[in-house]
């Protein structure tokens, strides 16, 4: 079968010098394959890379098709963003900004149908956003924001969702709450995900593949037990862990370094 | 579940349009000559309109209703509405609250063609077409083109600063031309320093026929592109990863608040402070979405550069102020105000 989202030898040089190189991976329908990695490795100048956002060499195949011959309609039809830090426009409302992702299968001059509408009202209850369809998108809380941009994301109703650091700024519990969301998505709704995340531990209990990004490079790759190893971790974050497994989910716990 | 997108609600729209339409009113039968509301009303009914209403005013009376007041106040109405609709784009598209319709340069281009026209004689005209009007119509849209090629260069996304600032450098390279023209020919300055203060001074109906088609089509474009300045809210990155060709939507919004503008700068010189205090009024009573600002800034604009004009000639009557000087008199310390407002925050 097809993966839906199928990247080949990319690359990305910035003014000459090299950010990415040698990344490939594929994505099956409703999996979730987490880029981790210190910082600095090219997590985000890939997941940038894939979405379009960012000039790269190399292919990226959008459910088979090249994403570079699709505009820029259709690529956001076939995939959708979660910027790490979205702009929340001043003063415009969660109902208005879910509406947003209608943007894809809309012309510059369309209004809204009924169609969209239905589209919007289905993503709002799915997320438990109904109720705050009129509250301002900037005065809610951090969980509730985020839940909003994932709305977002859901109302362009593509097969692929990126994330880029989905939990930044998020408590335990929040972050927790949005990765289980998540999770329910992609089985639900069969949409694949491709996030990025720092905590490792979170990571491995929610992603089905893990690469593990190091200088531009992927070096290693596979199930959570795979590549979250002691030597992988001490190796590529410079890092003092333990790595063990409990209640079946691999758990990557600091310790202090022997002075 | 019933969904609550922002609109603009029927009745605000019903408010815009009566908002405009008293004003005109108002401004009909304020003047010299003593007319009252309803003959005007009547008489507009009878040759606006099928039907054939006779209104009680006598002959000179009704020459000036129509021949002198009705097409100065359709002027300001039109003038108005395309100044303050034009703003509204521009501060959307560019994502700045500072700006106004003359931010690309229309008016440094606008000027400089209205006069070259003026020292070289052409404002005569050819035929029925007026020579000062169609140099400026042309000035302000060079000097666009001219910004939005300056501002691609080395920066092919033409991201808003690096047009902004492209604007500033040819709206200084053009004014500076246009005060070399206009000090060299120290004869016209008179006329010259008049249209840069803006007027809407008509001679019958050629000024407000000759403007309004491209008004209309230009309008019904903007307030159709509300929804689109609402998504480049969220900025330009991600405005493309909801699927908007960014750079080629700027520049069709552009084009058409440019063209707008030089359509109104062209019969009515250049009238400050419309663009920038009308929708940021309009903002602060009906919030933050393009979808509402630009309609609503389209009724309120035309309103209230009737009644900035119905100040303008009857303050000093029989001496006229010129408008510019009425819509920053009531703008300069209004815009004190939203800045102050808007740095609080």
């Amino acid at each position: 079968m097809t993966p839906v989202l199928q990247v080949e030898d990319l690359a990305v040089s910035i003014d000459n010098k090299q950010l990415v190189r040698d990344v490939s991976f594929a994505v099956g329908v409703s999996s979730w394959l987490s880029i981790i990695g210190p910082n600095g490795a090219g997590k985000s100048t890939v997941l940038r890379a894939v979405a379009g956002a960012q000039a790269y060499t190399g292919a990226v195949l959008l459910q088979g098709e090249p994403a570079a011959s699709m505009t820029r309609r259709g690529r956001s039809r076939a995939l959708s963003w979660v910027p790490q830090t979205p702009t929340i426009p001043d003063g415009m409302r969660v109902v208005d900004y879910v509406m947003l992702g209608r943007t894809p299968h809309l012309g510059v001059l369309a209004q809204e149908s009924t169609a969209d509408f239905d589209v919007v009202g289905e993503v709002l209850r799915d997320l438990d956003l109904a109720g705050l369809q009129e509250r301002q998108v900037e005065t809610l809380s951090g969980g509730e924001r985020q839940r909003c941009v994932i709305g977002r994301a859901l109302a362009q109703q593509a097969p692929i969702v990126l994330l880029d650091e989905p939990t930044t700024a998020l408590d335990l519990g929040h972050q927790q709450e949005v990765l289980a969301l998540l999770d329910r998505l992609r089985r639900e709704r069969g949409i694949s995900i491709v996030s990025t995340l720092h905590d490792l531990t979170l990571a491995g209990q929610y992603a089905d593949e893990l690469v593990l990004m190091a200088q531009g490079q992927i070096v290693s790759r596979g199930s959570p037990d795979q590549v979250l190893t002691e030597a992988n971790v001490s190796q590529h974050y410079g890092a003092a862990v333990d790595v063990f497994e409990r209640n079946g989910a691999v758990v990557v716990l600091p310790v202090q370094p022997a002075t | 579940m019933q969904l609550r997108p922002v609109r603009v609600r029927p009745w605000w729209i019903a408010g815009g349009a009566l908002l405009m339409f008293a004003s005109a009113i108002v401004a009909l039968v304020s003047g010299p000559t003593n007319i009252d509301a309803w003959s005007v009303i009547v008489e507009s009914a009878n040759r606006l309109t099928p039907l054939s209403p006779e209104s009680d005013l006598s002959a000179t009376q009704r020459a000036i209703v129509w021949n002198l007041r009705l097409p100065r106040v359709v002027l300001g109405l039109v003038v108005g509405a395309a100044l303050a609709t034009a703003g509204a784009t521009y501060q959307g598209v560019f994502r700045n609250p500072l700006a106004d319709p003359y931010l690309l340069g229309v008016a440094a281009g606008g000027g400089l063609g209205a006069t070259l026209a003026f020292v070289s004689g052409w404002g005569d005209g050819v035929g029925v077409l007026d020579g000062v009007q169609i140099a400026a119509f042309f000035g302000a849209l060079l000097s666009v083109a001219v910004t939005w090629a300056v501002g691609s260069l080395g920066d092919s996304s033409r991201s808003s600063t690096s047009l902004i600032l492209a604007g500033v450098a040819v709206a200084s390279f053009f004014t500076a031309m246009q005060t070399f023209l206009q000090q060299r020919d120290t004869d016209d300055i008179r006329v010259i320093y008049n249209w840069f203060l803006g007027g809407l001074t008509t001679s019958g109906w050629s000024e407000p026929l000759q403007v309004l088609p491209v008004a209309v089509v230009c309008l019904i474009v903007l307030i159709l592109a509300g929804r689109t300045l609402d998504v480049l809210a969220v900025g330009d990155d991600e405005a493309a990863m909801l699927g908007m060709s960014v750079g080629r939507v700027r520049l069709v919004l552009v084009v058409v608040a440019s063209l707008l503008t030089a359509a109104a700068v062209a019969v009515s010189g250049l009238i400050a402070f419309v663009g920038l205090i009308v929708p940021h009024t309009v903002r602060l009573v009906f919030g933050s979405s393009f979808r509402v600002i630009v309609p609503m800034s389209m009724f309120v604009g035309a309103a209230f550069l009737v009644l900035c004009d119905l100040l303008a000639r009857t303050v000093l009557s029989p001496a006229e102020i010129p408008i510019g000087v009425v819509t920053a008199f009531f703008g300069a310390p209004f815009f004190i105000v939203i800045l102050r407002t808007r740095t609080n925050r």
